[in-house]
């Protein structure tokens, strides 16, 4: 397993288009894929900081992450060629947890990432509901076979049973559209991280009354634990 | 040369394998109170460097000397406590509770809090009186003349000198709207280092103190530069976001550039940055 101190380098074993989005594959080696949900730093070619990423798939011998090119350090992900080494660092953070009895999956935009390698982990196929802003962004639903598909102006919200074991992960309007329909469900949260590991405290949210690191404390929270929406769009990066 | 982190680049309780491998770990800074830091988003990427507004988030004084310390002993690694505050007061009164650890390192340069009102010396001066252990001083290369200020703390008893801290600077999102919350932030990564090797370069002539260097350390490259300027030591900061292993990393190649340059420790470096033979091989 990788040790914190000795982040490894990975080659890019494929670069493939899904709609909008890239699904970016590299060599495993002896990463462990961890719990769905928890996240990876990939080096950005080019640029200073990495950019986390929650797992996407875990083929054998392979991770597999979704990129959605919304600034400098995710368009230089998008281009990286297979062949290229990155470095990667992972798994970080908390994950789903897995011990739940009727599962709902939600996922939302470049937010449905995470949510393939959990439908894998909890087997059976589980209810899966995912949103997009066109049909575009909507082909990397294809990663989700089975899945109920919705686009704007249709919202997931308006689809799901709060009665259900509601796992999810999206832009934070829906999140908090979420959590006031579910306040047990799991939701996936994101915020600007320098680093991933706790140490430049960048990534904090409002968490049990208090400003927490997302990295250590989350991303995936329960929705009763969020104490404050950030109400700002954190899904694009400074255009350095 | 020893490799420390900068502070407030590292926990070394959410990451001890990585804090193990420096030759001593700093901590952030701890101030009297407990400080929950600015409001999100704190940091954002810029053009060869980075901005921070953390806001000196801290547990306070109490909670780290009962708490904290005693868990960083622990790690059995070297400790130098970063200590900041708004009078000199709060700083000299953190540093009468302090025992049993290398060195304090005064922070008075945070860009990302209102400055403490007294000046520096003047903050050395009353940190002197607490405490006999080794005191740091950290200073900005925003003061128009970082070496009047190094000349002032080492007269009122200072015995070294952390150059430099990040200096305050602004992001614009794609909306033209300042990427963080608190608007400006503390500027550190590549773009700082020629600021830092400057700072470190005319304080070391002006004060012969010892000198950790820091400011867009990347490489051994970058670190045998600060030496070659006159540190003794260097610190990591941004780039342990990007690598926690870079400590490894920068002790290994740090062999190598002096090799390459021809000296046996980045020690004997120190003479060459002044000799006028080798002005022409500074790199570009």
């Amino acid at each position: 397993m990788q040790s914190l101190a000795s982040p490894s380098r990975h080659r890019v074993t494929g670069s493939e288009r899904l709609g909008l989005y890239t699904l970016l594959r590299v060599e495993r080696g002896d990463i462990d894929p961890g719990v769905p949900g928890q996240f990876f730093m990939l080096e950005a070619p080019g640029r200073l900081l990495p950019r986390p990423f929650s797992l996407c798939l875990a083929p054998p011998g392979e991770l597999a992450f979704l990129v959605d090119p919304i600034g400098p350090g995710t368009e230089a992900l998008c281009a990286v060629q297979p062949g290229e080494e990155i470095r990667v660092l992972g798994p970080l953070g908390h994950g789903y947890r897995l011990d739940v009895d009727r599962p709902l999956l939600v996922g939302g935009g470049i937010g449905i990432a995470p949510l393939p390698y959990l439908a894998e982990r909890l087997g059976g196929s589980p209810n899966t509901v995912v949103g997009f802003r066109s049909a575009e962004h909507a082909e990397a639903a294809a990663l989700l076979p089975g899945a109920q598909v919705v686009i704007d102006p249709v919202l997931v919200t308006e689809l799901i049973d709060p009665a259900m074991d509601i796992l999810a992960c999206g832009p934070e309007p829906m999140l908090e559209a979420v959590a006031a329909l579910c306040p047990t469900a799991q939701l996936a949260w994101e915020a600007p991280m320098a680093c991933g590991y706790g140490a430049c405290y960048g990534c904090v949210v409002e968490i049990d009354g208090h400003l927490k690191r997302l990295c250590l404390e989350g991303p995936v929270l329960d929705a009763s634990r969020i104490s404050k929406w950030l109400s700002v769009t954190k899904s694009e990066e400074v255009p350095a | 040369m020893r490799i420390l982190n900068a502070s407030g680049c590292l926990d070394a309780l959410a990451a001890p394998e990585v804090a193990r491998q420096l030759d001593a770990f700093v901590t952030k800074t701890v101030t009297p109170l407990p400080r929950e830091g600015n409001a999100p988003p704190r940091i954002a990427e810029t053009a060869h460097g980075m901005l921070n507004a953390i806001g000196l988030a801290n547990p306070g004084r109490e909670r780290f000397l009962a708490d904290h310390l005693p868990r960083l002993r622990e790690l059995g690694i070297p400790l130098w406590v970063s200590v900041g505050g708004f009078c000199a007061d709060d700083y000299a009164e953190t540093c009468a509770a302090l025992a049993e650890i290398e060195a304090i390192e005064l922070n008075l340069s945070c860009p990302n809090v209102d400055e403490a009102a007294d000046s520096a010396a003047e903050i050395v001066a009353a940190c002197r009186r607490a405490t006999e252990l080794r005191l740091y001083a950290k200073l900005s290369a925003a003061h128009p003349d970082v070496a009047e200020v190094a000349r002032a703390v080492a007269a009122a008893g200072a015995d070294g000198l952390s150059l430099v801290n990040t200096l305050r600077a602004v992001a614009l999102d794609k909306h033209l709207r300042p990427a963080l919350a608190r608007g400006s932030g503390g500027l550190s990564g590549p773009s700082l280092k020629p600021i830092a090797l400057h700072a470190v370069g005319v304080c070391h002539e002006a004060t012969g103190l010892p000198i950790v260097g820091m400011g867009g350390i990347q490489s051994g490259r970058d670190a045998l530069e600060f030496a070659a300027c006159g540190a003794r030591d260097a610190a990591l900061g941004t780039v342990l976001f990007a690598d926690p292993g870079a400590a490894g990393r920068v002790r290994s190649e740090l062999a190598a550039a002096c090799a390459e340059v021809g000296v046996a420790t980045p020690e004997d470096a120190a003479s060459l940055s002044k000799s006028p033979e080798t002005e022409e091989k500074v790199p570009a």
